[in-house]
């Protein structure tokens, strides 16, 4: 007993400290936003005025309207193409099933620099074979797009990282469901297509949606391999890279600070809502 | 039977990557009938139950409903619903939805769909419920509206794959008693398969005892529990004490070391059969009265009887009986006529 | 249930085309010069970044090892929690990760700088005094040189700020699975090893270690291969001196040096670093394939 609890204890001291760690320069990233002064170092009184510049800032608002659109527009093609293949994928048989899922993993594991490296590549020489193509195909075939690179690259490279994370939410979901409830459609005047969107889809969209959620996050945060696939545009991890390249403004800090609050606030409420529904279902199991 | 054929399966065979599962059924049903598939799992009870729902086609064979081939029908242009083992229910859905399911598919008359949903829903004993998330209920309300789901479509037949597997016992006795008072209610035919079977017996109005992919008997719960066609038959339903013996000529046989008068003709004269006696059917006397006698290894009290091991000979008697003795005492046992069945000897 | 495997289609042919390919195009590239003509030149040139590759294994073997020994006994502690505490500590522990890593690291700029506030509050603590007391006492007992004029520690731009980078921000990634596998153990089986005599470090060594086994290779691939491959934590914490392989490819692509053909071999090299690192976690976990075997 005794040294339960001093075990207790000292786990207690060290999930403390451990926690201090994780955020500590967040407090202080935090605290500094409202510093009077530019200096990192001194607090010289309390101010707003970072936000409010933060907010007069072109660069860094157009560059959080790239990100967000093109989260969006990623996180919905990726979550459309990620569920059909994981429904074709849980039909094939087992070994193409391994091909194609360790041809996912590919881009879980590797790197994400050498994925950002291989696709500007991909880019490049996609630009060079158009032109070249463009130069010499007789005049009504010269119809690709030479300059792919900005949007269109940034689009293509968020899509196929987020792609993998789609099929490895929704798989697992497909094996688990039950082969029966697709049975019962059928047997209750379903036909097959019927049966799909009435009884599978609404199955999985919890899956579904967590996985369009996990793209739309993947999306807003990367920025290695948004740097390689850019050319000359600014998503909001690049502008912030480029912040902190130059001579720092507490701008930037103002800016983590939302950005943290927003996260809490989504997070809080979900759980929240979570835990809301999990005590309804647990007080209605005993009224049972 | 009075009642005609509803559900008529020809030579069914299905395989399962090779693996044989039925090997040329063949099986009437009749309308307004309880029919149950009895056998231990693995005999193909559930295929059977599968290939008449259209979840499995049958590689050669025919199922014909009302006379009309209906073998490559798809499940949803049948007019039979199921009730599937772990009920199935939709969990995106809530008690009414579920129940409504079938309907709204072919109606959009909602104040119909409406009425019938909630008549159905007082037919199992659920009113009120309407609302409720079906992940919210017991086992048994859930598979109350298993049922509903299926009978609110109205089916000329209703299958029912060992819907009261999950349920505890108690619930389970209920919940059969309710199944039949159902189905002779609403006169619909239904297809039950389980491999219990007490519950076979309870229910159904005809059994059909299955194994190893072919039908065993098929008879009323009497029937196959009085007079098994085989051992197999006998040793499924209920416990038996099965022997070998010789069928000297009409109403005489010899088993256990012994002659008894049986009620049992038609016999080639010595030919080898076996005999099959309950358990129950002994009757446990003193030692000197006995027909046999035998030495009681133990006995186990069962609530409404003690069940007895004797040893006679080489054999092991199972008797119930209201009374115990003691283990290690010689007792006798009698055996009436009517209580001795008799069946052709397998290879 | 009808799974029409021609909805994978659009799928495949997706990932054929912007994984698979771009990756054959890394391979062409680390084989050719600038004309295209097949060479190895590339691959013989990387011979003269040995320092930066093995600066950048061992500063992520450092991390990586960190890591393991920081989680794993905040990971059990974790998970022998109440469950509705778990769930707040782990969003705890999941919630720093939703913050930009640039800005996560960038925070710690702000901490290590010379006149930032670590140093300040050393400062405050008079820690600085300290060390200048006991370094004259050592010059005048001793004759050692040691400097007395500290007015701040060094911590930006060195090797230790690096993998102080790489250990804040991978931690999780290290937490995150052990806790996953450890939260499966069940007390019981603690308790039948203390039952059966076993003290506590035995029971560290023959059962926690060896039941979160496949947790601890997770978290050692999920920390080391971002670490070894990281070109931020290098750039804003380490300054100019502590360049890493990551730095060194994205010198080719983006950077002044600018050579197609040495950063595609480069990235090759760390491919496979990356595909050896996970197959020693791969067969050092695999208790179950030996068992099997034997």
């Amino acid at each position: 007993m005794m040294g339960k609890r001093r075990g207790s204890a000292l786990m207690r001291a060290y999930l403390v400290l451990l926690f201090s760690f994780f955020y500590l320069p967040i407090v202080v990233l935090m605290a500094y936003s409202f510093n009077e002064s530019k200096s990192r170092s001194n607090f010289t009184g309390f101010t707003f005025k970072w936000y409010e510049s933060l907010f007069h800032n072109d660069m860094i608002l157009s560059a959080l309207g790239l990100s967000l659109a093109l989260a969006l527009i990623s996180a919905v093609i990726a979550t459309v193409v990620g569920t059909m293949a994981a429904i074709g994928i849980s039909g094939m048989g087992r070994k193409s099933r391994l091909i194609i899922n360790n041809v996912s993993y590919i881009p879980v594991v590797n790197p994400e620099i050498i994925t950002g490296v291989s696709l500007m590549l991909l880019f490049v020489a996609w630009s060079g074979a158009a032109a070249w193509w463009n130069q010499n195909a007789p005049a009504f075939l010269r119809f690709f797009p030479e300059d792919v690179i900005g949007f269109p690259s940034l689009l293509i490279a968020h899509i196929s990282f987020c792609l993998p994370y789609v099929i490895f939410n929704v798989a697992p979901k497909l094996r688990q469901m039950d082969v029966r409830l697709y049975e019962a459609a059928l047997d209750l005047g379903c036909n097959h297509r019927q049966a799909f969107f009435k009884v599978v889809l609404p199955e999985l969209a919890p899956a579904i949606f967590s996985a369009f959620l996990i793209s739309l996050t993947y999306s807003i945060d990367d920025f290695i391999i948004s740097y390689f696939t850019c050319g000359t545009l600014q998503t909001l991890p690049i502008a912030i890279y480029s912040m902190t390249r130059k001579k720092v403004s507490p701008e930037i800090n103002a800016l983590s600070t939302i950005m943290f609050l927003v996260i809490l606030a989504i997070i809080l409420i979900s759980n929240l809502a979570d835990s809301r529904r999990a005590r309804y279902k647990a007080a209605k199991k005993e009224e049972v | 039977m009075e009642h005609p054929v509803v559900v008529s399966l020809q030579d069914i065979v299905v395989d399962f990557d090779g693996e044989p599962v039925l090997t040329g059924l063949s099986l009437d049903i009749h309308d307004k009938e309880f029919v149950t598939f009895l056998g231990p799992s693995g005999c193909g009870k559930t295929t059977t139950l599968r290939v008449i729902g259209g979840f499995v086609q049958p590689k050669s064979g025919r199922v014909l409903f009302d006379g009309q081939d209906i073998t490559n029908l798809p499940p949803y242009k049948r007019h039979v619903n199921t009730v599937f083992q772990k009920y199935a229910l939709f969990p995106h859905l809530n008690v009414f939805e579920n129940v409504a399911f079938g309907l709204r598919l072919k109606s959009r008359d909602e104040k119909a769909i409406r009425s019938q949903v909630l008549q159905m829903l007082e037919v199992v004993g659920l009113k009120g419920f309407e609302r409720r998330r079906v992940t919210t209920l017991s086992g048994g309300q859930q598979q109350r509206v298993a049922i509903a789901r299926g009978l609110v479509n109205r089916p000329r037949v209703l299958l029912l794959d060992e819907p009261l597997g999950a349920l505890d016992l108690k619930l389970r006795k209920e919940m059969q008693l309710e199944l039949k008072r159902l189905q002779q209610a609403l006169e619909i035919t239904f297809i039950y398969v389980t491999h219990d079977q007490e519950e076979a017996l309870t229910m159904s109005d005809t059994v059909v005892v299955m194994n190893g992919g072919l039908i065993q008997q098929i008879g009323s719960p009497e029937d196959i529990y009085n007079e098994p066609t085989n051992a197999f038959v006998a040793d499924f339903i209920g416990e038996s004490n099965i022997l070998n013996g010789v069928m000297h000529r009409d109403f005489l046989v010899e088993f256990a070391g012994r002659e008894f008068t049986c009620v049992d003709k038609g016999f080639a004269p010595n030919q080898l059969v076996q005999v099959v006696v309950r358990p129950e059917d002994i009757q446990v006397v003193p030692a000197i009265q006995g027909q046999l006698t035998g030495v009681v290894r133990d006995v186990i009290f069962k609530g409404v009887h003690f069940e007895m091991h004797v040893e006679q000979g080489d054999f092991e008697w199972i008797i119930h009986s209201t009374r115990a003795s003691q283990p290690g005492e010689m007792i006798g046992m009698c055996i009436g006529p009517d209580e001795i069945h008799i069946m052709p000897r397998e290879e | 249930m009808r799974r029409d495997t021609r909805l994978a289609y659009p799928y495949v042919v997706w990932m054929v085309i912007f994984i698979a390919v771009p990756l054959l195009i890394v391979a062409y590239f680390a084989f050719t010069d600038k004309t295209g003509q097949f060479t190895l030149d590339n691959l013989r040139q990387i011979g003269e970044y040995a320092p930066v590759f093995l600066r950048s294994l061992l500063l992520a073997a450092r991390a990586t090892v960190i890591c393991l020994v920081l989680a794993f006994p905040a990971a059990w502690w974790l998970s022998r929690l109440r469950a509705n505490h778990q769930r707040i500590m782990l969003m705890l522990v999941m919630l720093p990760m939703w913050m930009n890593f640039l800005l996560r690291t960038y925070a710690w700029m702000t901490l290590l700088e010379n006149n930032g506030l670590l140093n300040r509050l050393f400062g405050a603590m008079h820690l600085f005094d300290l060390v200048n007391g006991v370094n004259a006492a050592l010059n005048g007992l001793f004759g050692c040189s040691l400097p007395t004029g500290i007015t701040y520690f060094p911590m930006i731009n060195t090797s230790g700020a690096v993998v102080l980078g790489m250990v804040y921000n991978y931690l999780p990634y290290m937490i995150l699975p052990l806790y996953t596998i450890m939260v499966k153990i069940d007390n019981s089986e603690i308790e039948a090893a203390q039952d059966l005599g076993a003290n506590t470090r035995m029971i560290l060594t023959r059962v926690l270690i060896p039941m979160s086994t496949p947790g601890i290779s997770t978290g050692i691939t999920m920390v080391f291969v971002p670490s070894v491959s990281t070109f931020i934590i290098s750039r804003m914490l380490g300054g100019g001196g502590n360049m890493l392989v990551g730095d060194l490819i994205e010198l080719q692509f983006l950077g002044n040096s600018y050579n197609y053909n040495l950063g595609s071999a480069m990235s090759l090299v760390l491919m496979v670093i990356v595909l050896l690192c996970m197959g020693v976690t791969n067969t050092s976990g695999g208790e179950d394939g030996i068992e099997g075997v034997v």
